[in-house]
């Protein structure tokens, strides 16, 4: 057996890997019980060198299943053993179940990974096909790992410190762990506070009906609109749909000062009915440009079917066109929903009157000193959790709708 | 939009191959003309009103020096007060108006003020500016001046009947109308807003923060994006959950994720600092969004670093790389995979793969991406808003009309910034449009 270069990326990978792992799965033991260790960065490079080095010891067809095992234990005993039996900075004796676990996490996460990406790989010379091979694994496996985590870790403490107290947060804030002897009374406490004393239960209705009645409202000026659009045909018809998006590129931060100026002349700016009139206008044209381009792939045939049959147009759109666009106006009414509900400048430019605010302005109204932060997270998952139990249960439509709607941000 | 495109195309070539179109519409077709113009008018007025006339009447606002408080329309006050003793029969007792503008700017013109007296009670002696008309009085001032006052008098007396039983005259309220001209409204323009915003030396740093925060949000945005549709292209067991919590970040309300970045990155309570600190990385909690240079000491080469911006375009391209990953995944599944298999056969290696195949594969929806993204960007407002307020160097062009606006109450200077975006605006619009073209042709 020739060891050359590759041996040497095997070492690089497993070193990487350890390091990795052993970050992560330090800050998750510290977040989830709360012990306050600091993982040894070094230990996990040698360990996942160690891991690296063992497993890329055999050619790359030989490696059998007592490799993989051999290769689990020293990683973990190498690990053990270069911080002075303190991985995390912590005598094993604390906490030694959920330490071991730890411990035994990383090493079948280091071996594992390495060995996926070592698959192929020989400890002598390598192709260049495979070495690129090798790194493509590698930025893989180190990019699951990113984006994971970045997006989870802000919805798990949004989570979390929703649940927690004031002086728990401030002891130790990277201490997200639930202590659930208290009792679901104390551990919903802020969600309780919110529904009673800050008026959620109301918030929560008036963002629905808004965001519904956009929805109602959007459809019924969007459907005869692209309707004309996509099938009559008129002067100024392909710039009309071509420039439809480019309303959709006007900022609303630049209509807030005219209608801000406007709306309080009228009595309209401390209402609802302002923001169902502002609403449904900002979202009409892209719900016009979504539909226009499905009600284009519908076959006419059907249509001028039906008006051979004495339907007229309007017969035509509620008997024809509309229930062969079902898919269609779920995308764009999950879509427009999304939009409202969302919705933060004119909610909060236009509301003053708390019995009419909105989630998002109530979300807002919390973000103050004399609010502790765990109503303000409190607060921020009630407006999320609606919004993505109807993405994850629509998740299909809405795609689709975000895919058309395209650059709604 | 990337769905939409082949049809739109489609469309485009069987309206030029049509030839009757320049001979003028027939009956039919005039009738099918008003039909769609028809169906097209809620939508039209609806835009018109709430989004172009809006946009124009921002240049309007723009050359007036209209300020917050000028909203509320300047109107006369008045407070009626009665002298003697109305309990003496036929002794006389006066009634006074005293009249006053709420505006200490502003005159207002052509006051008009009418009262009813009590039953029982007899005019003496009128102020000239009143006239009477059995127990109604009509009092009319042409002009009252800013800060000015005035007092009307009335000389009355009562029957035996009202003495025994006085009702006081301010029982009934006085009934005031005034004009005062809107400043909204009036021929009054000034350039002070455009001389205003335009010698400010920090409108300029705005202007590059705008541009940083755009260009670096838009190509960062755009590169997780990518990378994040590479990890995804293939099939594996997690994918649809995977490809799900990637959307999360643009899914949920921006309130709700922004204080959250908010909370985590917290200097003293946030649990990201407190992980950096632990990990040994820091000393102490940085102050993410709160601090405008941060110095980055690089093997002792110190190096100064905006911190607080670099933080809010961490945040956009978090919250927008959803977006472009969808779009680039989409494209992606849509290359033929024939190309990989011939490339495979001939040799090429994963990274000649990506740079020959699947790169220029992705131009097409990559630039368009990048137009739009960029155009959205330079839009955003709400998440600078909620993250810094716009303090900490991270005030961008959006943030401005807000501050000038709303924070220093003059309506005029926002919408003179306002103006300066919708001008960008027309320059981004301008390139899309002959980008469109292109991409067309």
């Amino acid at each position: 057996m020739r060891i050359g270069l590759g041996f040497l990326l095997a070492i690089f990978t497993g070193a990487l890997w350890g390091m990795i792992a052993l970050v992560l799965v330090g800050i998750a033991l510290t977040m989830v019980t709360g012990l306050p260790g600091t993982p040894v960065v070094f230990s996990g490079i040698v360990a996942g060198a160690a891991s690296g080095a063992t497993i890329s010891f055999r050619p790359a067809a030989q490696r059998s299943r007592g490799l993989a095992i051999a290769a689990f234990f020293i990683t973990m005993l190498a690990l053990l053993a270069s911080a002075l039996m303190m991985p995390f900075s912590l005598p094993l004796s604390e906490a030694p179940f959920v330490q071991g676990l730890a411990i035994a996490l990383f090493g079948l996460s280091v071996t594992g990974g390495t060995w996926v990406c070592l698959r192929g790989i020989e400890p002598g010379a390598n192709s260049r096909y495979k070495r690129e091979t090798l790194l493509v694994r590698v930025f893989k496996g180190v990019g699951f790992i990113f984006f994971t985590s970045i997006v989870v870790l802000p919805f798990y403490v949004m989570v979390m410190t929703s649940l927690k107290s004031q002086q728990q947060l401030l002891l130790n804030p990277m201490d997200l762990s639930i202590n659930l002897s208290q009792g679901p009374e104390a551990l919903f406490r802020s969600y309780v506070e919110l529904f009673t004393q800050f008026n959620f239960g109301r918030f929560l209705l008036v963002s629905t009906v808004v965001s519904m009645l956009t929805v109602v409202i959007t459809l019924a000026f969007s459907i005869p609109g692209a309707y004309a659009v996509s099938r009559l045909r008129f002067p100024g018809r392909d710039l009309l749909s071509r420039s439809v998006l480019l309303i959709y590129m006007v900022p609303a931060i630049v209509l807030v000062i005219p209608l801000y100026a406007v709306f309080s002349q009228l009595g309209l700016r401390n209402s609802l009915t302002g923001l169902l009139i502002i609403y449904p206008a900002t979202t009409v044209p892209v719900a016009l440009y979504m539909l226009q381009g499905y009600f284009k792939g519908l076959p006419p045939e059907l249509e001028e079917a039906g008006l051979m049959d004495g339907l007229n147009r309007i017969g035509v759109i509620f008997k024809i066109t509309l229930p062969l666009a079902l898919p269609a106006l779920a995308s764009v009414s999950l879509y427009v929903f999304m939009i409202a509900w969302n919705e933060f400048l004119f909610a909060f430019m236009f509301l003053d009157d708390p019995a009419i605010f909105t989630l998002s302005r109530g979300v807002v109204s919390l973000n103050s000193s004399e609010v502790p932060r765990q109503h303000l997270m409190a607060g921020a998952v009630v407006a999320t959790i609606p919004i993505m139990v109807i993405f994850l249960w629509f998740e299909r439509f809405l795609v689709q709708g975000l895919t058309a709607g395209s650059v709604k941000g | 939009m990337a769905n939409q495109m082949p049809a739109d195309r489609g469309q485009t070539s069987q309206t030029k191959a049509r030839p009757h179109r320049r001979k003028g519409l027939g009956p039919m077709a005039k009738k099918e003309a008003r039909l769609a113009f028809q169906m097209l008018l809620p939508t039209f007025a609806i835009v018109l009103a709430i989004v172009l006339i809006p946009l124009l009447a921002n240049f309007w606002i723009s050359f007036k020096p209209v300020k917050l408080a000028d909203l509320r329309p300047p109107a006369p006050v008045v407070s009626e007060r009665v002298r003697g003793d109305m309990s003496v029969a036929g002794a006389a007792f006066t009634i006074e108006y005293r009249l006053r503008g709420s505006s200490q700017s502003r005159p207002i013109k052509d006051i008009e003020l009418v009262d009813t007296l009590p039953a029982g009670v007899t005019l003496l002696a009128l102020d000239p500016a009143c006239t009477a008309n059995g127990n109604q009085i009509l009092c009319t001032v042409e002009l009252l001046e800013p800060g000015e006052r005035k007092t009307l008098v009335l000389n009355a007396v009562g029957d035996d009947a009202f003495s025994a039983e006085p009702v006081s005259p301010r029982v009934s309220k006085p009934e005031i109308s005034g004009f005062a001209e809107n400043v909204l409204t009036s021929n009054e323009f000034t350039l002070d807003n455009f001389k205003r915003i335009f010698n400010a030396t920090e409108f300029w740093n705005v202007l590059w923060v705008t541009m940083a925060y755009t260009i670096f949000g838009t190509i960062g945005a755009l590169l997780f994006g990518m990378f994040a549709a590479q990890l995804l292209n293939t099939a594996f067991v997690g994918r649809p959950i995977l490809r799900g919590l990637f959307l999360f970040p643009y899914v949920a309300p921006v309130i709700a994720v922004a204080f959250t970045w908010v909370v985590l990155l917290d200097p003293f309570s946030g649990t990201f600092n407190a992980i950096l600190v632990r990990m040994n990385v820091t000393e102490a909690g940085i102050n993410f969004f709160g601090q405008r240079m941060a110095e980055f000491n690089f093997f002792g080469l110190v190096v100064p670093f905006p911190l607080a911006l670099s933080s809010v375009i961490a945040f956009e391209i978090w919250r927008y790389f959803p977006l472009s990953f969808l779009f680039i995944l989409a494209r992606m599944q849509s290359i033929s995979t024939d190309m990989y298999e011939a490339a495979e056969v001939d040799g090429a290696t994963p990274m000649q793969q990506f740079w020959h195949i699947s790169l220029p594969q992705l131009m097409g929806i990559l630039s368009t991406l990048f137009l739009l993204r960029f155009i959205w960007t330079f839009n955003k407002f709400d998440d600078i808003f909620l993250l810094t307020g716009g303090a900490a160097g991270t005030r961008t062009l959006t943030v401005d009309v807000y501050e000038q606006a709303f924070a220093v109450s003059n309506l005029g200077a926002g919408a003179a910034v306002a103006v300066v975006i919708f001008i960008a605006l027309l320059l981004f619009a301008f390139f899309f449009f002959r980008f469109m073209n292109r991409e067309e042709s």
